[in-house]
């Protein structure tokens, strides 16, 4: 630390990170505040005189709508498929990438392409794809099928969007962890008779367990707020809506300040919950909190 | 062994290179042909380029992304670096609550935020305007700047300031004159990765804007409809959707050694 003038310090730190703090608060804190009171109002800008609190009732019409928990389920299926899909494809990249000799600055650069494309764009890209007629892809199908007019291959597809943009993020951050695995232990390891797959699962996992709990929490938590990809590709159509795409509609369309407030402190929740889940649970250590 | 590999990384780079090629193409397109299901144009026209450009909305869209885009990273930039620097160098009380509410930020749901900063946003007449949407850039970019910038500033001997402030140095001196320039590196990795998030977003951009007055290019995208109902807009989608994408990633191609360093870093998503 420099200097020890002690109270020098503190107010030269408080001057540094007031900007941030006070944007931050200002931009999220009041916001979230004023979402939960709206929650507890019966707010629809469609009908402006008619505003009254009524405490947990736009809870009970949220909790209680079919489309919500079909919302509710859609995401969290689409979260765990594709986080599970991205873990282990990201697994193959960064070992991958950490291994190759041959053509490796070209596979590092490349495998980034993924990352820097909009995602809008992307999705554009694999809706064409998958449109009867226009698409090399839905040409591979059999005559007549058209995958993003059904419920379960909509869904894939926005799957398969999701898993292809994000998976090079996930192989780097795995090939971080990759990259602090001692070299010595798994040439002992393998002079001892462990054969490669048991070096993989005895030595290189437990000692990547971090690395991967962070990287899964990361992803977690952004997939579950999937919005983009499905606005582009059914825009909730054939209930392939996740929360975010619902509560969407319901401000942007449906105009209901109360009902949508009451879906984004219920998103809130479940995040809290599953970041939650992550750290106490199964230990992930929250990027930021390790020992200096 | 070594031709294995070479076939898993002939794999992952078509993994990364088909679906762009598909939308590249695409956008090459003669609008009879559009509909043929190749992979490659048969037909090549560049129409579908010149006609986005002649699209008022779209040029609108790419000077609000482009402004909208810099001035929320400039902004994170310098609020980040404030806070990074007092993170890797300073004690304080609060640090690991700062610490904590800025990783709270990056992994909070966006949408959580859409409905009350809509409804602010048109009481305080910030609806539709370029503040309207820097606001909630900055400070979903402040965690991102402030995680990868302290690991940056972390890397940097402290012996530095120490000589810095026997020599008289005041601790703003030593950040500004010796810190700053070392950190250069980092902070231009920081800011692309910045900016890239404000370019990227797409869902407040939709929310938080009415017409093209604020509206950036990829919320403009989804509202192309083409030029006359029996025109179908797929050329010209797949057309815009090269241009915005196309600068990004030679972007992240040319800066990939630190946009690497800079991603894994932070651990936070830009």
């Amino acid at each position: 630390m420099i200097g020890e003038g002690g109270r020098g310090e503190r107010r030269l730190a408080l001057w540094l990170c007031a900007p941030a703090t006070i944007v931050m608060i200002a931009v999220t804190g009041w916001p979230i505040l004023y979402s939960f009171l709206l929650s507890l109002r019966r707010a629809d800008l469609r009908f402006p005189e008619d505003q009254e609190w009524i405490g947990l009732a736009n809870y009970a019409t949220v909790l209680g709508n079919a489309y919500w928990w079909t919302a509710f389920g859609v995401t969290l299926l689409i979260t765990v498929v594709s986080v599970v899909i991205e873990l282990v494809l990201g697994m193959l990249v960064a070992v991958a990438m950490y291994r190759t000799v041959v053509g490796r600055g070209l596979v590092r650069t490349v495998v980034l392409i993924p990352y820097g494309i909009v995602t809008v764009a992307a999705a554009y890209g694999w809706k064409y794809a998958w449109t009867p007629g226009t698409g090399w892809l839905a040409n591979l199908l059999p005559e007549g099928t058209a995958p993003l007019t059904q419920q379960g291959p909509s869904i894939a597809i926005i799957i398969l969007a999701e898993v292809w943009k994000t998976t090079p993020f996930m192989a780097l951050l795995l090939m971080t962890g990759l990259a602090l695995v001692p070299e010595e232990l798994l040439r002992a390891a393998s002079m001892d008779g462990a054969n490669r797959w048991q070096r993989f699962t005895k030595i290189v996992l437990p000692l990547m367990k971090p690395a991967i709990l962070v990287a899964l929490l990361f992803r977690t938590l952004d997939a579950f707020r999937i919005f983009d990809n499905i606005y582009v590709l059914t825009n909730g159509a054939q209930n392939t809506s996740s929360v975010s795409i619902i509560a969407y509609h319901n401000l942007i369309g449906g105009l209901n300040l109360g009902i949508g407030s009451t879906m984004s402190v219920l998103i809130l929740i479940s995040v809290a919950i599953i970041a939650f889940v992550f750290i106490r649970v199964f230990g992930a250590a929250a990027p930021g909190s390790e020992p200096r | 062994m070594k031709l294995r590999w070479g076939f898993i990384d002939v794999l992952v780079v078509l993994y990364a290179l088909i679906p762009v090629l598909w939308i590249v193409s695409l956008s090459f397109k003669d609008p009879s042909t559009i509909t043929d299901g190749s992979l490659l144009p048969t037909k090549w026209t560049l129409n579908n380029y010149t006609g986005i450009f002649r699209n008022d909305d779209f040029i609108r869209g790419l000077i609000n992304s482009i402004g909208i885009g810099l001035i929320a990273t400039f902004v994170a930039m310098v609020f980040g670096t404030m806070a990074a620097y007092a993170i890797a160098r300073l004690t304080f009380p609060g640090k690991r609550l700062l610490i904590g509410f800025s990783l709270l930020i990056a992994m909070f749901p966006q949408i959580s935020l859409v409905t009350p900063l809509f409804q602010i946003e048109r009481t305080l007449g910030l609806f539709n305007t370029w503040p309207g949407l820097i606001l909630p850039y900055i400070t979903f970019a402040l965690p991102l700047t402030i995680y990868t910038l302290s690991a940056f500033f972390k890397e940097i001997p402290t012996e530095l300031e120490r000589a810095a402030t026997m020599d008289g140095a005041t601790p703003f001196q030593a950040f500004w004159k010796v810190i700053v320039p070392l950190a250069v590196p980092g902070m231009v990795t920081t800011a692309i990765l910045a900016f890239i998030f404000c370019w990227n977003d797409f869902l407040f951009a939709i929310s938080l804007t009415s017409s093209s007055a604020a509206r950036t290019a990829p919320a403009t995208i989804s509202f192309f409809t083409g030029s006359s109902q029996f025109e179908d807009p797929t050329g010209s989608i797949a057309a815009a959707a090269v241009v915005i994408t196309i600068p990004i990633v030679i972007f992240v191609l040319f800066f990939q050694r630190r946009i690497v360093a800079g991603l894994t870093s932070g651990a936070v998503k830009g």
